[in-house]
């Protein structure tokens, strides 16, 4: 058991923990803009497959890694649209429609890769990890935190953009209000179908940015399903962060310590089934929402599609 | 009524109406409405439930648009288009229900609006704020958050920010139902300030006496028409009692008085008879959000009516759930007809004949999308008649519903019609006719005329004299002094979750229950 102290085997969970946190932390930041609107975004798994795909297959023919951000980013919109038309403009229901979009997107997104490259399995280059000088050089934590790609740290600066979008701007107002009584900000002159269209979109985009980020870096490669349930760990997320962003964070990075013990336990040489291990991230949910979860309140029109003039 | 000219447009009228319009599903909502709306006055509109105030409000303030007719904003007919239409054009509008984000600080919610791309101009507002407020004599506390507020309170912040925002208009709907008598009174005074300023105010009510305190013209709606107007040369001839019985012609057309002010009628309650509720030292433990019960004690006898006076939010709700075994007790006792009840449940209290009428109707009264029928029975689910072996018994349920309807005059569609679908009043005679119903000997009415148009509130008036009359204990909750002081035998006065006082409803009882009320000694 020596080697679960050792320096190799700490900086591996902590490196793979940031890897698999980031995409958590996309879906987590995305979904809080749509529930702070009042949207709860089922479909965001969904987003996150359409970003995994077109990100995996935009960076695998342009051999830009930046590229297959941006068609992820647009996969992840592209579902979004559908999402903000069929919810929030038409006003269906945001459960049923979530739902079918996730399950949708898995059978097309597996459909097309199933099309475009057969049964094989092609892989990306590794990506080039921007190596912060000094930093890096701190023993476990320099390895684990300070060599990432540098979307990485921007999607941790994203963080600190969204509190102080929340906290002291206009448009952070008009989201809360959308989210806690949508009847105020339309008499307040402000649309709400225009600022909730505004939050899912967003979403789409961060949703697809995680779900590219989980191919083109975490993995390298796009499997039918890679998503495996991120993009609902990422609602988990947004609804214990109760509307702060660097509580999205906290909780990502400790879902991502989780997911990258199965590794970490690898490299070590431990012998426990994966299977358990695997079941870590989803018993930490749990664990979270008995702690945390009685206290959260969410906004309070959330889920309820708005209709001027109805009571 | 519907020909253009048939009002004449006066230059100085801020906003007109003219023949305006609206239908809904089966309904004429409003009907050839003429308004004038000057600067300077207050414009009462003057109608009870569905007499079509809110709908002319909802025109005017951009969330529907008239079918017929038209809208003329300083002599020029425009159609408003959306709420923030309405607020470029200098019209603001205070809803009835508050529209203000409770998770927001006032600030902020006077800033909610600005646009996007910019940051809120926090001291730019405070600057304005502190203006505003100066020259009417209000305080408000920019930096609370508006759930902390009352909502006097919060009602001042929505009329600030129609302030804030340049109105030249300023629609005030239903603004005193949920004020305390001395936040009436300082909303009154306000509006006075406000049309010095040379504001106009459109000020809805359906309460007389405060269209004839306020008010400087007064239009009457009676479903969907405007069936009356006294303008301003008119009001200030008249003294109040001439202008309330003015309204009341125009509204009932055959009332001569207020028709609230009803002589409590002589009832002689024998003083001998056993206390048919008992109740000794109840107390509560107070929560988060609502105050607790500290050692309630009273009897009511047969045939008597007890009052509960008290500013709301003081312990009513609490005392009537815990009579009703909603609430858990923490001590003291209730005995019905002598026998110990405070241990058994809803259910059982409610078969020995203690009764509880709710004032959260559509909340916790009735189930809005279940069927009218299926409503009378709500609290006897599963109970034979109307229930053989866990199986509704649709004509035996529908055939004494049909006798409820009939009993209690509620006005339905049909039997299937959802409860949600009716009006207040209509609701409440279904609550009446199930609490009422068979075995009733103690019944608690919790606010049982809040929100309830006149002719309602008389109806419900009588049902609860005449369930008095017929040998019942009853606990009136209210809010409304008049109300008790035209209804009870005795009235205590509840704060804080105590009783700290009862009194005898004679003649002097007003002022007493009054002393009560703001912590004097009666």
């Amino acid at each position: 058991m020596t080697g679960l102290f050792s320096e190799v085997f700490l900086s591996a969970l902590l490196f793979g923990a940031v890897t698999a946190a980031i995409p958590l932390l996309l879906a987590g930041l995305g979904e809080q803009m749509s529930e702070k609107a009042g949207v709860l975004n089922i479909g965001i798994e969904g987003m996150m497959l359409a970003g995994a795909y077109l990100g995996f297959v935009g960076a695998f023919y342009s051999g830009s890694l930046w590229l297959g951000f941006l068609t992820g980013a647009a996969g992840g919109i592209a579902v979004a649209l559908i999402m903000a038309l069929l919810c929030v403009r038409i006003g269906l229901n945001q459960i049923v429609i979530g739902i079918a979009l996730t399950l949708g997107l898995e059978g097309l997104t597996a459909l097309l890769h199933h099309f475009q490259f057969s049964r094989s399995y092609p892989r990306l280059p590794a990506a080039d990890a921007t190596v912060i000088p000094l930093l890096s050089d701190i023993p476990i934590i320099g390895p684990a935190f300070f060599k990432h790609h540098l979307i990485v740290y921007l999607a941790v600066a994203l963080v600190f953009g969204m509190g102080y979008l929340y906290r002291r701007t206009q448009l952070g107002l008009n989201l809360q209000a959308a989210g806690d009584k949508p009847a105020a900000l339309d008499v307040a002159g402000i649309d709400v179908i225009r600022t909730r269209t505004i939050a899912v979109l967003t979403t789409g985009a961060l949703a697809g940015l995680g779900g590219a980020y989980l191919a083109n870096v975490g993995a390298g490669l796009f499997i039918p399903f890679i998503t495996n349930g991120a993009g609902f760990l990422g609602i988990v997320l947004a609804m214990l962060a109760r509307g702060r962003p660097i509580w999205v964070l906290f909780g990502a990075l400790l879902f991502g310590v989780c997911l990258s013990l199965t590794t970490a336990m690898q490299v070590a040489g431990i012998n426990i089934p994966t299977d358990v291990i695997q079941m870590l991230p989803f018993l930490a949910v749990m664990i979270m929402l008995v702690l945390f979860g009685r206290r959260a309140s969410l906004p309070a029109a959330l889920g309820i599609p708005y209709e001027r003039g109805a009571r | 009524m519907s020909s253009l000219s048939s009002s004449p447009v006066d230059i100085s009228d801020i906003v007109a109406l003219e023949g305006v319009t609206k239908r809904f599903p089966g309904i004429v909502a409003n009907d050839g409405i003429d308004l004038s709306i000057r600067p300077g006055e207050v414009h009462v509109l003057l109608g009870e439930n569905g007499a079509g105030k809110s709908t002319l409000i909802g025109m005017l303030s951009g969330l529907q648009q008239p079918d017929e007719g038209r809208i003329l904003v300083d002599g020029k007919p425009t159609p408003i288009t959306s709420p923030r239409h309405a607020l470029a054009l200098g019209i603001g509008t205070v809803f009835q229900h508050m529209m203000l984000v409770p998770t927001l600080t006032v600030a902020e919610n006077l800033l909610l609006g600005g646009p996007w791309w910019q940051r809120p101009r926090t001291e730019e507002l405070e600057a304005r704020v502190a203006e505003i407020t100066r020259s009417l004599g209000i305080t408000v506390k920019l930096h609370a958050r508006v759930s902390e507020l009352s909502l006097g309170e919060q009602q001042q912040v929505e009329i600030l920010r129609a302030m804030v925002r340049n109105s030249r208009l300023l629609i005030l709907d239903e603004s005193t139902s949920m004020l305390t008598p001395t936040g009436i009174e300082e909303l009154g005074a306000l509006m006075r300030r406000l049309v010095e300023q040379g504001l106009a105010i459109v000020f809805i009510t359906h309460k007389l006496k405060e269209a004839a305190a306020f008010g400087d013209r007064i239009s009457v709606l009676k479903l969907g028409r405007k069936v009356g107007e006294i303008p301003p040369e008119r009001f200030r001839a008249l003294g109040e009692q001439e202008i309330i019985s003015e309204i009341v012609e125009l509204m009932f057309g055959k009332q001569k008085d207020d028709p609230e002010a009803i002589e409590r009628p002589a009832r002689a309650v024998d003083a001998q008879a056993a206390p048919l509720l008992q109740v000794a030292d109840l107390t509560v433990a107070p929560t988060d959000n609502a105050p607790g019960l500290s050692s309630i004690s009273f009897d009511i006898r047969p045939g008597e009516i007890l009052g509960i006076a008290g500013i709301d939010g003081n312990g009513q709700k609490q005392l009537a759930e815990a009579l009703a075994g909603q609430r858990v007790a923490t001590g003291g006792s209730v005995r019905l007809e002598g026998v110990s009840i405070e241990t058994l449940s809803v259910g059982e209290r409610r078969q020995r004949g203690l009764r509880y009428l709710t004032d959260d109707r559509l909340g916790e009264g009735t189930v809005g999308t279940f069927p009218v029928s299926i409503n009378f029975f709500l609290k006897q689910v599963g109970a034979a008649p109307f229930w053989r072996g866990g199986v509704e018994q649709r004509a035996e349920i529908d055939k004494r519903a049909a006798e409820l309807v009939r009993e209690y005059d509620v006005r339905t569609p049909s039997l299937k019609t959802p409860v949600a679908r009716l009006s207040g009043g209509n609701i409440q005679k279904v609550l009446l006719a199930r609490e009422l119903a068979e075995g009733a000997k103690v019944v608690i009415f919790n606010k049982p005329t809040y929100g309830l148009d006149l002719a309602n509130t008389l109806a419900s008036r009588q049902r609860i004299r005449d369930t008095a009359a017929r040998g019942l204990a009853v606990l009136l909750i209210s809010t409304d002094l008049e109300e008790l002081l035209s209804m009870c035998d005795r009235i205590a006065v509840i704060a804080n979750g105590a009783l700290v006082g009862t009194v005898a409803n004679a003649n002097d009882a007003r002022t007493r229950v009054g002393r009560l009320m703001i912590g004097l000694a009666a």
